[in-house]
């Protein structure tokens, strides 16, 4: 609803109003004759009596100009205050009524929003939904110096973003993403527009923007939230491009700790956070286990179980399920029942129902029947944190920080999502030596994963280059700028060509134009790397090992040096 | 029969029925132009104009455009009158006022024009 229009409109009644009073007003004091001080009688002209209005009515109150009135003007001007004042208080009420207005504050907000969404001239992101996982995404992607902007159906939450502190200015409105002239609002049709986020708890929403943002920007990448089957298998039948289930990741997640302990040391190592020293976990035990709670969770992670051939005795209350002789009936929370599944054989316990009190309660249960047993627990909430920080679980799951850190992944570097996949079907062996060069490169830490572009506004140095017919390779890349024999603390993990991936490319690789390279390695080799790609001078020397001269004069002095060097020879 | 429909076009017609009633006569005759009428013009057109507000349609943009004008030209010619006094008037003045008044009347004739083709065009 436009601002103006909607000013407009709402004034029609109280500005009519004013007319009418004035109109009767200035007739009535132009028909009454006034005289003058001799007797002689004086009427009022129209510009008078509308100037003696003017400033009668609006309480001004200059007095009786030009000169004073008759009995009888008096007694007009008096029925014409009355009316003025009360057409003025009617016309100032409805304004500020008007100002008030939920309607009218909500068309103001969203003029500004769009406004602001409008002027972002970086490349940005639309999240839907500012929750427990939104939130998360919010944080990460700020910390990146990724730009993008909020739309939350509920106004607390979106007052909520002005009260965390951000980085950068962020752009929110309290709309119902479902609506598409929302998302065109938040800019999905805009150039700057990278992507949208759907990552609202309402699964049906979710859907609903992503088939929105699919029509109306097919050329932009959706990334959704669904856990249910059917959402899911929905969103996928008109090509979403990241459908993010947090209970399949975790079930997938679970199944690698099982089944490929190397490679699972190798997704942490990855996706961790840079710097940090990186925490092996112990990685999940071999033997019975038992599950809690059946639902889309306790399925995923069952069927991990059971394609790494272990057996899992199920514990779940749900009448409709007691025919399955694997199911024990019951909450899990009781020593009887969870005695009953066999908990005290088991190797481990999943506690997955959707309630964070009972997740704590088989927990402890669990523990105290069996202290060795292996706790796997989900976590609902943010706001109970604490408790499960108290009770220390052997892994701790938790959907938003899933889905959080698939999305930053997936945003932030593509590539390293592209590799991850490779990496899932290769064997424990490359993965194993894949840990030690990565040990060797940064230690015991989480080194840094960063993508670098061949192309002359990311690499301008290598392209120049390579316009030139220089041959680059990846070892170059791997140089270090001040002794290019020593080589920088990263490794290069994959080089996409042209949609091809290349797994660990060798040092004489030669890079081209608009190869995406994949490195992991510390911070300083990222730093000095980006040296390499966008000084002309570092990259002569990483490449040829000679120092160019600097300025017009020792460049001809070089020149003329080599060629008597080479008339000489 | 819409009621707001009535006083629409009663307030329209009004502010040109009484704005060609003002121009009606010898251009530079005080005698034959009558100040009442252009006050009584300038307050119909005014809540023409008001009345025109806040409609989001094409052709309610362009209504409100011909008020807009009509009203600026009416106000033009109480100002000249004003500007040349309250006794007798010139008649270079007067003919002055009348032009004015008449070029509102052209644009309050689009007003009743379109309003008369919307009609039409709805009751076909």
């Amino acid at each position: 609803v436009s601002v103006v229009y909607l000013t407009l409109r709402r004034l029609r009644a109280p500005l009519l109003l004013l007319i009418g009073v004035y109109a009767i007003g200035i007739t009535g004091l132009v028909l009454i004759p006034g005289v003058d001080e001799s007797g002689r009688p004086s009427p009022m002209g129209f510009f008078h009596a509308f100037y003696f209005l003017t400033y009668t009515a609006s309480t001004i109150g200059f007095g009786e100009i030009p000169r004073a009135f008759t009995d009888l003007q008096r007694l007009w001007v008096t029925v014409v205050i009355y009316l003025s004042v009360i057409g003025w208080a009617y016309t100032l009420t409805a304004l500020l009524a008007l100002v008030r207005d939920e309607a009218f504050r909500t068309a103001v907000t969203t003029r500004a929003f769009q406004r602001r969404v409008r002027r972002v001239t970086e490349p940005f992101y639309i999240v839907c939904g500012y929750g427990e996982t939104g939130s998360l995404v919010c944080r990460a992607l700020d910390a990146l110096d990724i730009h993008f902007v909020i739309l939350d159906i509920d106004p607390l939450r979106v007052q909520q973003i002005e009260l965390d502190t951000h980085r950068n200015d962020i752009a929110a409105l309290a709309a119902d993403a479902r609506l598409p002239e929302n998302l065109l609002g938040a800019g999905v049709k805009q150039a700057g527009c990278r992507g949208v986020l759907a990552l609202t708890n309402d699964e049906a929403a979710n859907l609903a923007v992503a088939i929105a943002a699919k029509l109306l920007n097919p050329g932009i990448p959706v990334l959704c939230r669904a856990t249910r089957p059917d959402i899911e298998a929905n969103m996928a039948s008109f090509a979403t491009d990241h459908i993010i289930n947090p209970f399949r990741l975790f079930g997938e997640y679970l199944w690698d700790a099982l089944h490929a302990p190397a490679l699972h040391v190798l997704v942490q190592r990855l996706t961790g956070l840079p710097g940090e020293p990186l925490v092996v976990q112990n990685p999940p035990p071999h033997g019975p286990w038992v599950v809690c709670g059946y639902g889309r969770f306790g399925r995923e992670v069952v069927e991990s179980f059971l394609r790494e051939g272990l057996s899992a005795t199920i514990v779940d209350p749900d009448p409709t399920l007691a025919a399955d002789p694997r199911i024990v009936p019951g909450l899990g929370t009781e020593a009887g029942t969870l005695g009953r599944a066999g908990v005290a054989e088991a190797v481990g316990i999943v506690a997955g129902t959707d309630n964070d009190i009972a997740n704590l309660a088989i927990a402890m249960t669990a523990r105290a029947l069996n202290r060795r047993i292996f706790v796997v627990i989900r976590q609902n909430l943010q706001a109970n944190r604490a408790l499960f920080a108290a009770f220390g679980a052997e892994i701790t799951m938790v959907s938003a920080e899933i889905i959080a850190d698939e999305c930053v992944a997936l945003i932030s570097t593509p590539l390293l999502a592209r590799f991850l996949q490779i990496a899932e079907r290769q064997n424990e062996a490359w993965a194993t030596e894949v840990n030690a060069r990565l040990e060797e490169a940064t230690g015991g830490d989480v080194p840094s994963v960063w993508a670098l572009r061949v192309d002359p506004i990311h690499c301008p140095a290598i392209a120049r280059e390579l316009e030139c017919g220089a041959r680059v390779t990846v070892g170059h890349l791997r140089s270090h700028p001040s002794d290019r024999a020593r080589p920088l603390d990263c490794i290069a993990l994959l080089l996409l060509r042209s949609g091809e991936p290349m797994l660990l490319p060798a040092q004489d690789v030669a890079l081209e134009r608009s190869d995406a390279v994949l490195f992991a390695g510390t911070a300083e080799a990222q730093r000095l790397q980006l040296l390499i790609a966008s000084n002309s001078k570092v990259c002569d020397y990483v490449r040829l090992g000679i120092e160019a001269p600097d300025g017009w004069i020792w460049r001809v002095l070089a020149r003329v040096r080599t060629g008597a060097a080479a008339a000489g020879r | 029969m819409n009621l707001e429909k009535v006083i629409f076009a009663f307030v329209i017609l009004l502010a040109a029925t009484l704005n060609f009633g003002f121009v009606y006569g010898d251009i530079d005759d005080p005698a034959h132009h009558e100040i009442w009428e252009l006050y009584a013009a300038v307050v119909v057109n005014l809540v023409a104009t008001v009345l025109k507000l806040g409609d989001r349609t094409q052709i309610g943009a362009v209504h409100l455009s011909t008020s807009l004008v009509a009203v600026l030209q009416l106000i033009a010619a109480a100002l000249v009158w004003f500007f040349a006094g309250a006794q007798a008037i010139e008649p270079v003045r007067m003919a002055a006022i009348v032009s004015l008044a008449a070029g509102a009347l052209f644009a309050n004739v689009v007003s009743v024009a379109m309003m008369v083709t919307e009609t039409v065009m709805l009751r076909r």
